[in-house]
């Protein structure tokens, strides 16, 4: 069964027990032994492999080796008899005979390597999976204890120093207020500068002309200009 | 390994200029296990903690309990967090005894800066999720 599964069972059963259960000292202290003897085993069977597969490499080139040997004996043995020398041909087939014999002896061993080979990688493959599950299951029991025994450390503090917890909109209430110039994402906030603040008044004064804003002096500006004009005598071509 | 505290150095100086210079105080709490209390001025009632495992730094922080929400819409809560889950960076919604949190986590040996970079997301996040979820609250 696996680690999120049992917390789920534990959920159905109480939430109340979460946390003591997941926490189980032993099964942490049995898993983390567990992962140092796969580790030990996965480093020790690579070891292993390696030499296994160099030793499957060596086999598989004394095949061809003897392969090309054994053709080479043939056409010598083939040549003795084209020159009618039967004692020669039969001393050659000897060798050829010798040659397919060891021949035999490496295909086998290199089959045999190739399966040990397999067997190794099975071998690693499922203790790799098995370290990584139990990593798994220390470092959700871990963070559990971790957020567990904090709420409690904290629930414990917040008690001992007597203070009530606001609920928690009192508490967000009060960030709000606390908060005029809240520039983020406190839509609320900003709303309410835009209707009752500061710069909303000074907009309406400009708006209708009145205080010393661009819009107004713009206008007095225009009368300035339209005077210069006037005076200049009329259009400037 | 350093104690938390140790490691967490000058952490209310890195998260101070993550979050426009707000004060940040660092304030270890008493129990099992190492937890620093980071409070930010302007969010006191909102504040950040921060412990450790063998393998992981977390940091919490606590949003309502299941007394402060609405029974009618606890469901649609419920579904909404769920929802909300894959969106928040850096931030997991969660549920300690009765209390809603979020949390975030680091490697143990995480450097004070990533930390300070953590516990400034957190706090921007659980205010935004206090201020987004509040019409699900008492």
């Amino acid at each position: 069964m696996t680690v999120i599964k049992k917390l789920v069972t534990l959920l159905r059963g109480s939430a109340r027990e979460l946390g003591q259960s997941v926490v189980d000292g032993n099964a942490t202290r049995i898993y983390e032994q567990e992962i140092i003897d796969a580790k030990a085993s996965i480093t020790e069977a690579k070891t292993e492999l390696a030499g296994v597969m160099a030793k499957q490499m060596q086999t598989a080139r004394e095949i061809e080796r003897l392969k090309a040997e054994t053709l080479r004996y043939e056409d010598m043995a083939v040549q003795a008899l084209d020159k009618a020398n039967e004692a020669l041909a039969l001393e050659v087939a000897e060798r050829v005979a010798g040659l397919e014999s060891e021949l035999a002896e490496q295909t086998q061993a290199h089959a045999n390597y190739a399966l040990q080979v397999s067997r190794l990688k099975d071998l690693i493959r499922t203790a790799e999976a098995r370290v990584r599950e139990h990593e798994r299951e220390i470092g959700i029991a871990k963070t559990t204890e971790s957020v567990y025994r904090a709420t409690q450390s904290i629930s414990e503090s917040i008690g001992a120093t007597g203070s009530q917890l606001n609920s928690a909109r009192e508490s967000l209430e009060r960030i709000k207020k606390r908060h005029e110039d809240l520039a983020d994402r406190m839509a609320a906030a900003e709303q309410l500068d835009q209707e009752f603040g500061h710069r909303a008044l000074e907009r309406k004064l400009a708006d209708a002309g009145i205080g010393d804003s661009d819009k107004v002096r713009a206008a007095q500006v225009m009368e300035r200009l339209k005077a210069r004009r006037a005076a200049s005598g009329g259009s400037n071509a | 390994m350093p104690t938390l505290l140790e490691q967490l150095n000058n952490l209310d100086l890195l998260t101070s200029a993550l979050m426009g210079g707000a004060a940040v105080q660092l304030q270890p709490i008493t129990g099992d296990v190492p937890v620093v209390q980071v409070s930010i001025e302007g969010r006191d009632e909102l504040p950040i903690f921060v412990t450790c495992s063998d393998l992981q730094i977390i940091c919490l922080c606590y949003l309502w309990t299941d007394a402060d929400v609405r029974p009618e819409r606890r469901a649609e809560l419920m579904e909404a967090l769920l929802d909300l889950n894959p969106s928040v960076p850096l931030s997991a919604f969660g549920r300690v005894h009765g209390r809603f949190v979020l949390v975030g986590a680091l490697a143990r040996a995480a450097r004070a800066e990533d930390v300070a970079h953590e516990v400034a997301v957190l706090s921007d996040n659980a205010l935004d999720a206090l201020d987004a979820l509040a019409d699900y609250l008492k």
